[in-house]
């Protein structure tokens, strides 16, 4: 069992938001790592980018899957996390932390609206197991 | 049936433990409309001696060992005999893809060497465990290409052998590559450098060069990199005739490198099976179609070896792979990793040496018709009679000639491409030479 | 526990370091005849830039060294040759070795693809035969034998169906694909310039039927169906979805490598397919060579004969000949004309079995593949009760409650000497252990994976661990396949000084 942070904002497709004025760290759920397994690759898009909700902004692969990841919010990609292309490792670890994929400064922060809090994302875990 | 290991009593035993009277039992759920009712119209089963009469009979009727001077892509070769030593051998024979490496690592030693050993013959620092063959290779590198720009267009060299070229465009129509083909200069026989510059632009994915080319001659990969590279496009460099590599230099500005391995002791067979190299820069290593093998440690630590890197494979990404393709050519890049384990360093070597004495004596009695530098092919001028009646006098002499060019290029009908190799006798080649000469 | 494990032992086995780790400069494995015409300086004539200075890390080793190598690596491999390979849908049959001594005739291997076609008549003849003979098995009315594999037939496939709506006037647009298809469907159908929209199997695990009538429409150029599908289950409903795509002016696409179940039982061009491709390493014994060559011909209807790949064959007087004048042809999928090596093989297997062999072998292998569900169905969950044909799919869902997986069990059966199963495929069983004998299992070989299992079934319950840390017996021990992904070594570099 993994806590969600209360303060972060989730995506159906299992992406999770923090958001500090207008910048938006993103990254994926506890969840989505351990479906994928051990990650071994990670892939985003370049830094200065524009990112669009609910569109790709990069991909996660593990032994034995590969998953898009959806950006949660829209804006310009200001950085990408450069620990995880020698480690990982550190996304299965740490995912809402030390693990995160990129920072995004925001464009349309109404978007947050449309995302679920931290008890509707546990829910909707509960009605997909 | 001798391949079936039951008896009639088993049988029934089966079929009682299913709770089944009989073996029909098996199907009755199939619906009637779908069932064939009739025997399959077949020839009844044959005893191994009438199986073995059959294919003699069917090789009797292919003329084979003469002196044969075809190559174009399939070439003769001595094989040595080692290679068929091991593998036929049960355990790689009749082995399975190496997804369970706690019990292939035999499968998978063996092809982390034959990906380290066409690393180091090509100069590129990843090659996977081999694709169908050269000519299915090179759509491979084309698409790999146009993955790794984000551009749609190939520019490929006329001199590419034409087959592969004919593959390329079946390839290109489907995934939406537009194939431009770049002309070469009517002296040398080489590239047209001019026509390449015109050609490739900011769109373009990948140039695709042979060397040596179909007509046996070196290109200057050099500046044809050089062309691509400028406008952001990756080189690709195709090669059909394996042992060229023992004495040629691997260009260091190919990004991609398609080619294939006949001549390591993969017998011609009349067109396959063969196995193809599909190799690349490190920086491209993850765009790599096809399996690739990796080196890790087992939980006793001890150095093992798996599959890896699958994750860009059909079986996981679906619709996403970087190509649909799933088999390797795993026996047969075996023979040629035999091949290249027997010949070594030296060995290979010395055969593209006595490839290159033997082509070049035959050249020198011959009408060349191009000027550029040649390994063991080169197109031979029948300025005296068709290359066809030429091939006909030949053939009465018990020899097999060229291969006339006029099918693949109309303004070369009056020439024929011929292959010489350490397996060439001198009183063949002599004989050659007669009869271009002979009115 | 050991004394559940009936079928095999540990055993002293060679080790062996890499080639460039038993390399020596000097050592030669190999002797050339001497030049009988003059030497050639190389650089004199291809200009000394393009001279290489050597093959920098090459090995040089002996004969001597050289067999034992390999004789040492073989030695590390399980193989059909040794016993039984379950794998659902690969088919892992005896491979005949008249098989090999007929395709190692010197009449066969020397003969050059681009022979003219009078001195080539036994190959064409060869080629000749297989294709009739593959349209009789299959029910349909012309093969090529180009293709180098199974998923190079799909592709052929594909573009033949593209080909032929193209010539309608409208390629259309997307491929329909069960959920429950192997992985080179829909990355055929991405590769053929297409879009995937996957289809649900309903609660049978068969193609929901009322749902396909729903989805076909002016869009869809073809349904890839396999048949029986991965589940080991026929879709007795294919007559039907033939009919509901062929109104709509779409094809159905067989994925034939599951042919092995239908061999003089049915047809597939008699259901209703108008395209298909079949396995030759599968169905037709060819050996798997540790992962290839295979080949993977494809057989269509009439209507589709215009746009096969060229060239095709005809028979004139003077004998067999290749047909080029092919305008509506695909093109080539391939140089020269197929892996003909394998096809010699494929044909002496047919030639040997006969009618009556052929539908013998499939009697068989589905009376194997039942006898093991009956054996199993005790000891394992069974997802979907349809009757089996030639392969049965079960889940890890009564071990997972121990935390073992259908992974673990895998492994533990290594330590049982046999080849475990499909791991976690098709998709749409979690857990799922798809198991397919073939026909060239006898009954005692079954009987000892059947004891297998359950003892693994046990050893879940009253031992989980001894499953977890599985294998326990062979040479190596579970590979460390996360490592080799995160830091891919792919190939051998010399120590750095």
């Amino acid at each position: 069992m993994s806590t969600y942070p209360a303060n972060y904002w989730y995506t159906r497709e299992h992406e999770w938001v923090r958001v500090e004025g207008e910048i938006g760290t993103v990254g994926i759920t506890f969840h989505a790592q351990k479906e994928l397994g051990d990650i071994v690759y990670v892939e985003m898009v370049k830094v200065g980018s524009q990112a669009e909700m609910g569109k790709r902004i990069g991909e996660v692969e593990s032994v034995k899957a590969v998953s898009d990841i959806f950006s949660p919010v829209s804006g310009e990609v200001l950085e990408v996390n450069a620990a995880l292309t020698d480690a990982p490792e550190i996304l299965n670890q740490d995912p809402h932390g030390a693990g995160w994929l990129a920072r995004i400064r925001m464009s349309a922060p109404e978007e947050l609206g449309r995302l679920m809090s931290a008890a509707d994302y546990e829910a909707y875990l509960g009605e997909e197991t | 049936m001798r391949y079936l290991p039951k008896s009639e009593a088993e049988r029934g035993q089966m079929l009682a433990a299913c709770g089944l009277a009989s073996a029909e039992d098996l199907f009755a759920h199939l619906p009637p409309a779908t069932r064939l009712r009739r025997p399959l119209a077949l020839d009844p089963g044959k005893s191994e001696y009438e199986v073995v009469d059959y294919f003699r009979a069917r090789a009797a009727e292919n003329l084979t060992g003469c002196p044969c001077f075809l190559g174009a892509g399939a070439y003769f070769h001595y094989r040595p005999v080692l290679v068929d030593t091991v593998v036929s051998r049960g355990e790689f024979l009749t082995s399975y893809t190496p997804y369970q490496a706690e019990i292939s690592q035999g499968t998978l030693t063996a092809i982390f060497e034959f990906q380290t050993m066409l690393c180091q013959l090509t100069g590129m620092d990843a090659a996977n465990a081999s694709m169908y063959d050269g000519s299915t290779a090179v759509p491979e590198a084309a698409m790999m290409a146009a993955r790794i720009t984000g551009r749609r267009g190939v520019v490929a060299a006329r001199t590419l052998h034409p087959e592969y070229r004919a593959v390329l465009e079946t390839y290109a129509r489907n995934r939406v590559l537009a194939v431009q083909v770049c002309g070469y200069c009517p002296g040398s026989g080489r590239l047209d450098l001019e026509d390449l510059e015109r050609k490739v632009t900011d769109g373009t994915a990948a140039v695709i060069v042979q060397s040596p080319n179909f007509f046996g001659i070196i290109e200057d990969l050099r500046a044809a990199a050089d062309l691509a590279h400028r406008q952001g496009a990756l080189l690709v460099w195709v090669f059909t005739e394996a042992v060229a590599l023992g004495l040629l230099a691997p260009p260091a500005d190919a990004d991609i490198v398609a080619g294939e391995l006949q001549s390591f002791a993969i017998a011609p067979s009349f067109g396959g099976p063969y196995a193809g190299v599909l190799a690349a820069k490190e920086r491209y290593m993850r765009q790599l179609p096809g399996r690739l093998v990796g080196e890790t440690k087992d939980a006793r630590g001890h150095r093992a070896y798996c599959l890896t890197l699958a994750a860009r494979e059909q079986h996981i990404r679906r619709e996403k792979a970087t190509s649909n393709i799933c088999t390797n050519q795993a026996l047969v890049a075996l023979m040629a990793t035999v091949f290249m384990t027997v010949y070594g360093k030296q060995g290979l070597r010395e055969l593209a040496e006595q490839n290159l004495a033997k082509a070049h004596y035959l050249a020198e009695k011959l009408p060349l018709r191009f000027t550029g530098p040649f390994f063991n092919e080169f197109v031979a001028e029948a300025r005296n009679r068709p290359p066809e009646a030429l091939n006909a006098a030949l053939l009465a002499r018990k020899l097999i000639g060229g291969l006339p060019l006029g099918r693949f290029y109309p303004e070369l009908a009056g020439s024929m491409l011929l292959c010489a190799t350490e397996t060439s006798p001198r009183e063949a080649m002599d004989a050659v030479a007669e009869e271009f000469s002979r009115e | 526990m050991s004394e559940r494990i009936r079928k095999a032992r540990t055993h002293v086995s060679q080790n062996e370091p890499l080639l460039f780790e038993l390399s020596s400069p000097g050592k030669k494995a190999y002797q050339l005849p001497p030049l009988d015409v003059p030497a050639v300086d190389p650089a004199a004539a291809l200009g000394p830039r393009n001279i290489r200075a050597g093959i920098e890390g090459f090995p040089e080793v002996s004969e001597v060294e050289g067999m034992r190598h390999f004789s040492r690596l073989a030695s590390w491999n399980y193989a059909i040759d040794l016993g039984m390979y379950p794998l659902g849908s690969c088919t892992m049959k005896y491979n005949p070795r008249i098989n090999e001594k007929v395709a190692a005739l010197e009449g066969l291997t020397l003969a050059h693809p681009y022979l003219p076609e009078a001195l080539a008549q036994g190959a064409l003849e060869i080629l000749a035969r297989l294709e009739a003979a593959l349209a009789e098995i299959t029910g349909t009315d012309a093969v090529t034998l180009q293709p180098a594999a199974g998923a190079h037939g799909e592709l052929t496939g594909i573009l033949l169906v593209r080909a032929y709506l193209e010539a309608r006037g409208d390629p259309r647009k997307k491929i329909l694909i069960p959920d429950s298809a192997h992985g080179t469907n829909p990355a055929t159908a991405a590769m053929a310039g297409y879009t995937v929209e996957n289809l649900r199997s309903n609660e049978r695990g068969m193609l929901d039927v009322e749902n396909l009538a729903r989805v076909v429409n002016e869009e869809v150029a073809a349904l890839m169906l396999t048949n029986p599908n991965t589940l080991g289950v026929f879709e007795e409903n294919i007559c039907r979805i033939a009919d509901i795509l062929h109104a709509r002016g779409a094809l159905l696409y067989l994925d034939g490598a599951n042919t092995n179940a239908l061999l003089g039982v049915t047809r597939p061009g008699d259901t209703g397919v108008d395209v298909m491709h079949l396995n030759l390493h599968k169905t037709f014994s060819t050996p798997h060579g540790g992962g290839g060559p295979g080949s993977g011909p494809v057989a269509v209807k009439q209507h589709l004969e215009p746009f096969l790949p060229v060239p095709r064959l005809k028979h004139t007087d003077t004998g067999w000949a290749f047909d080029y004048d092919r305008p509506q042809s695909i093109g080539r999928v391939r140089a020269f004309y197929g892996n003909f090596g394998v096809l010699v093989r494929a044909l002496a297997y047919i030639l040997a079995c006969g009618s009556e062999g052929l539908r013998q072998a499939t009697l068989d292998a589905v009376l194997n593949a039942n006898y093991l569900r009956q054996g199993l169905m005790p000891y394992y969950e069974m997802p979907h009760q349809a009757p089996s044909m030639h392969e049965c799919v079960f889940s890890d869902a009564r071990q997972t409650a121990r935390g073992v997986h259908t992974m673990d069990i895998a492994k533990r059966l290594l330590d049982y000497g046999f080849h475990p199963y499909t791991v976690s495929f098709p998709l749409i069983v979690p857990g799922a252990m798809m198991i397919e004998p073939t026909e060239s299992e006898s009954k005692h070989e079954l009987d000892l994976f059947i004891d297998a299992l359950i003892s693994i079934a046990r050893e879940a319950e009253e031992d989980p661990e001894r499953v977890l840390k599985a294998p326990h017996a062979t040479r190596t021990a579970r590979v460390d396949e996360v490592t080799a992904a995160r830091k891919p070594v792919l190939r051998w570099r010399p120590a750095s000084p």
